[in-house]
């Protein structure tokens, strides 16, 4: 066999598959190339503030402003982490502490059964059921930030349950066994000793969580009505930053599609910094 | 002493909070099946969508998702591998590149699936010229399945244990030799589950290909074709209404995909668990 030449073909794959993980470095500079080059220029034109805060989305007439889809974006957000944060923390914590080893091992399998299926499946079964239920039970028309914000809750539970409950898993078993010890109960001891330790983990989850919720569209263009009026109360219509680019996409043309980039230059921005803080602090407490 | 029925309460509480998670998957999971089913048969899968999709199956709809999955796979599937395995096996621990292209994935793996889509459209369809079409989805998709594939090809390699490569190494094999004939080999059921993975996100995504892959219910006949995906077809006949009873039954189909889908993958995460007890 010719040592030499093996030599010479080892380099180049070497570099072979250092091209391949430079393809991931290329694709988010192109991507944001090619966004930020497309949705900057409106808003240098309109201006920062009043694309982002004036509450006039009127694309055929000039008026750039995706402040009404910044709140709409806020309102189903908030709304879903209001209950999938405590519902979700509540089921890793009983997957972690307080489930038989059997019945924690089916939720984990129901877990990732409910994390994978598609956007667009639950945004239907909300329009079928959610949205009806709500017609006729509290008023409204149905498609509304509540309507929202339960499919989001429920989009979003996979993310909080998986991630809390690796948190809760990684805390030392002696911390639990002195805190047993000393005569705590049980719960007393998830409530004060492993739940505070595992607190940047579940910081963490609720983050992500957040950033699923803002990112989804699918889901969230079948439910809320997308109205560009801001609602007085959860049971009416909302359009968020997400449903405006995928409603709109289809026809707009010009400074009308340029505002449709910015407002994915914003949700882009947005994510990045979430998930870039989030990924630095972890690597930093490994 | 602390108060018994308390802690009882406590306990009960979170067993119902748990409960409510399976009583949603099931009710999702089962009212899908329910309603689907009247209309979810072999002549449904069949045959073609006809007036819009008011009548006839979901065939052209399948080979969209067919056809814009199989593109995604077949273009990440050697990158992701071939940058786990360079993160892996020839990076150097504190390696500025490798941590950057570490920190890209994660990012990647955090955008969006309508971010995707704009850029999707505006490069691959308008600046590349490629139009709404099934190489413009299946590149976008590309995308987005990268860091999944990379991330559960990095872990799996990670688990082959050191001998392995100290034992070939020391038989004078060399570097490229030992990853291809050993470690990769041992990996193997690691990295299937992330291929399987990646297929169900790209069953389910919809808003990048929206604005990449078009959504004419055309019978595709080249990849420079536009093609609409179950998923888009989905949420077009939902949206417009144009078929309920069709809309179910499209559903159905995505859900039984997924089913299909997550199942494989738990068995193939369970083979990967045996194989490395045993061996």
């Amino acid at each position: 066999m010719n040592k030499r030449r093996y030599r010479i073909a080892e380099k180049y794959i070497e570099k072979g598959l250092m091209i391949c993980a430079a393809v991931f470095i290329i694709a988010i500079i192109i991507i944001s190339l090619f966004i930020f080059a497309r949705g900057i220029p409106l808003v240098t034109k309109v201006g920062l503030g009043e694309f982002l805060f004036n509450l006039n989305w009127l694309p055929t007439r000039g008026s750039f402003g995706i402040g009404a889809m910044f709140i709409g974006t806020l309102a189903v957000t908030l709304t879903a982490l209001l209950w999938a944060v405590p519902i979700g923390l509540m089921t890793a914590i009983f997957m972690a502490e307080i489930a038989p080893r059997k019945a924690g091992q089916v939720m984990a399998e129901l877990i990732n059964l409910l994390a994978g299926i598609p956007s667009v499946v639950y945004g239907f079964f909300g329009l079928i059921v959610i949205v009806p239920y709500i017609r006729e039970h509290l008023g409204g028309n149905g498609l509304s930030i509540l309507a929202g914000a339960i499919i989001l809750g429920i989009m979003i539970l996979p993310t909080i349950i998986n991630i809390s409950r690796d948190a809760i898993l990684a805390v030392p078993e002696d911390y639990k066994i002195n805190s047993l010890a000393l005569g705590a109960s049980h719960h007393q001891t998830i409530g004060r000793v492993v739940l505070p330790a595992a607190r940047s983990g579940i910081i963490t989850a609720i983050v992500l969580g957040m950033g699923r919720a803002v990112g989804e569209t699918m889901a969230v263009v079948m439910v809320t009505g997308n109205s560009t009026i801001i609602p007085d109360s959860i049971l009416g219509p909302v359009r968020t930053m997400t449903s405006n680019i995928v409603l709109e996409m289809g026809y707009a043309t010009g400074d009308h599609q340029a505002a449709l980039f910015a407002t994915g230059v914003v949700l882009f921005i947005f994510i990045v910094i979430l998930n870039l803080s989030v990924n630095i602090a972890r690597n930093r407490g490994a | 002493m602390y108060n018994d029925i308390e802690e009882k309460g406590l306990t009960a509480l979170y067993w119902l909070a748990a409960s409510l998670i399976v009583i949603i998957l099931l009710a999702v999971i089962g009212y899908i099946f329910m309603r689907g089913i009247g209309v979810f048969n072999l002549d449904f899968i069949l045959s073609k969508p006809g007036a819009g999709g008011k009548t006839g199956g979901i065939l052209t709809p399948m080979l969209g998702t067919l056809y814009t999955t199989a593109g995604a796979l077949l273009t990440a599937i050697p990158i992701g591998i071939g940058t786990a395995i360079y993160l892996e096996e020839y990076a150097h621990r504190r390696n500025v590149f490798a941590y950057i292209v570490n920190l890209t994935s994660e990012t990647l793996a955090g955008i969006p699936s309508i971010v995707y889509g704009l850029f999707g459209f505006v490069f691959f369809v308008l600046y590349l010229d490629l139009g709404w079409s099934i190489i413009s989805g299946s590149l976008t998709l590309a995308i987005m399945i990268l860091p999944t594939i990379t991330r559960t090809a990095q872990e799996a390699i990670l688990a082959v244990p050191r001998e392995y490569r100290e034992n070939s190494l020391a038989l004078g094999a060399s570097r490229w030799q030992t990853v291809s004939k050993i470690v990769i080999p041992s990996a193997i059921p690691g990295i299937m589950t992330g291929i399987i993975l990646s297929i169900g996100r790209a069953v389910g995504e919809t808003a990048a290909l929206i604005l990449t892959a078009g959504s004419s219910l055309g019978m595709p006949g080249s990849l420079a074709d536009p093609a609409r995906t179950l998923s888009v077809h989905l949420y077009i006949l939902a949206m417009e209404g144009i078929s309920m009873p069709r809309a179910f039954g499209t559903a159905l189909a995505i859900v039984i995909m997924i089913l299909m889908i997550n199942y494989l993958a738990g068995w193939s995460m369970r083979r990967l668990s045996r194989s490395g007890r045993f061996e």
